[in-house]
């Protein structure tokens, strides 16, 4: 058994939540590059010109890249044969984000959900734990804001609507959010499983690289068709209109009931926020 | 599409040479105000309170921004996603608002406020939140304080980039998504 002390998860976690939020990942920015060059729209080139900028001057700056630092979302291995030395994963977790969100002068966004009173530190941290073999613990984190999260949907779909449906459902949403998740967006897509894990596992597809293969070739080959169909519907960056409403389709999938096609579409947009490290 | 350079507390002659697509750069004060201070806002009205600030003529800038460094007078500060206010909008409108300045897509009663009452909707840049809180010269909360991030704040801007998405004539900037080109 090998033990990780409280104080190293803390440390590693805040640096993680000022990171996440002041650095734009290098697959994010270049997916930019590459979708300006590919414009001919005006008012997109200017949009990704803007967002280029923003990155730089976060990174200059140490300001947050986007003013909604997002809800601290982590996804946690937890390997059979590690344990925290003093205290509990969860609480030390927790800790770190909080110091992190402090420190770093990052927003604080959870508030009560019906008095809408503001907790102040952003806590709690919502984590899903996964137990997995060896003796590491890796820890992925995402700083998810409220605009993009808004326009995710859960839909329980009849096995009979397969393929058609999903790709139609996932089209429609996008269609539907329009400008409101300032696109281009990347979309996380979550099929089977039950009703939490299709949104579970939608989440946890954004963490992957943008520009990244699906190693099932029928999955890379739905993600494909979803990007191309998703971007011919014109939206385009800011909604301005362009070639780039969408900058990847990220699926990710699980056995379901045989009576059952759960589906999840998680919008993010294009400030991608995320890190992870293994301790 | 023409650029324009305006200074607050804005005109009906403002609001009326707008169009969609148009430039502006704003320069003096616009008030911070999203979800829970909208609430309160209207909720002040329906109670027959005066707002903390003067509506008439004044722009509003939904962005929730957050704390501000050491050496800087606000943090990142880019606009917040518009239909969440739409609710609460047309009042503000008809109390004399001139601006509001979001992201996204607006309802049709905001529209028809706006077209009625002679208000513009602006879009700054969603999540371009470093480039936005620098164009910020002055910062300070002026009403609801305990609501954090959500306080109104009073800010000082100058040449504040926003583009007109919809003007008073009707005008909508927002592209249709072809879905029937997408579902193919």
């Amino acid at each position: 058994m090998r033990t990780i002390s409280r104080q190293s998860v803390v440390d590693a976690v805040a640096a993680m939540c000022i990171d996440a939020n002041r650095y734009l990942p290098a697959d994010v920015l270049a997916s930019f590059a590459k979708a300006k060059a590919a414009e001919t729209v005006a008012s997109a080139r200017e949009i990704f010109g803007q967002l280029e900028e923003n990155a730089a001057l976060a990174a200059r700056t140490g300001l947050p890249l986007c003013q909604d630092c997002g809800l601290g979302v982590f996804f946690v291995e937890v390997g059979e044969e590690v344990r925290l030395e003093d205290g509990s994963l969860r609480e030390a977790i927790n800790a770190g984000m909080v110091k992190g969100y402090g420190d770093g002068f990052l927003r604080k966004s959870t508030c009560d959900p019906f008095t809408r009173k503001n907790v102040g530190d952003n806590s709690p941290a919502i984590i899903h734990f996964d137990l997995v073999p060896g003796d590491a613990l890796k820890i992925c984190m995402m700083a998810k804001g409220g605009g993009s999260e808004n326009m995710s949907r859960v839909m329980m779909l009849a096995p009979a609507q397969g393929l058609p449906g999903i790709r139609e459902f996932v089209i429609r949403r996008v269609a539907e959010s329009g400008s409101n998740p300032c696109p281009p967006i990347l979309v996380g897509v979550g099929i089977g499983g039950n009703f939490e894990l299709a949104a579970i596992n939608s989440k946890k597809a954004l963490m992957r690289q943008v520009d990244d293969v699906h190693p099932d070739p029928e999955v890379a080959a739905m993600e494909a068709d979803l990007l191309a169909s998703i971007n011919r519907l014109g939206i385009g960056p800011m909604g301005l209109g362009g070639a780039t409403t969408c900058l990847g389709v990220k699926i990710k999938t699980a056995p379901c009931h045989l009576a059952s096609l759960p589906l999840a579409v998680n919008i993010q947009c294009h400030s991608s926020r995320h890190k992870e490290v293994t301790l | 599409m023409a650029e324009y350079h305006l200074t607050t507390p804005m005109t009906d002659a403002d609001v009326e040479k707008l169009r969609a697509g148009d430039v502006v750069h704003l320069t003096g004060i616009i008030y911070t105000g999203r979800d829970a201070a909208h609430k309160r806002l209207v909720d002040a009205l329906d109670a027959g309170q005066s707002l903390p600030f003067d509506p008439r003529g004044a722009v509003i800038y939904y962005v929730g921004p957050s704390p501000a460094r050491p050496g800087y007078v606000i943090g990142a500060a880019g606009p917040t996603t518009s239909y969440r206010m739409d609710s609460f909008a047309p009042r503000l409108i008809a109390e004399g608002l001139k601006g509001m300045i979001g992201k996204g897509m607006r309802a049709p009663e905001v529209k028809a406020a706006m077209a009625e009452h002679k208000a513009v909707y602006f879009g700054a840049t969603g999540g371009a939140g470093a480039l936005l809180g620098l164009r910020i010269k002055k910062a300070r909360v002026i009403a609801y304080e305990d609501l954090g991030p959500e306080a109104v704040r009073e800010l000082t801007v100058e040449d504040f980039p926003v583009l007109v998405i919809n003007d008073c004539h009707g005008g909508d900037l927002y592209a249709v998504p072809e879905l029937e080109a997408a579902l193919g």
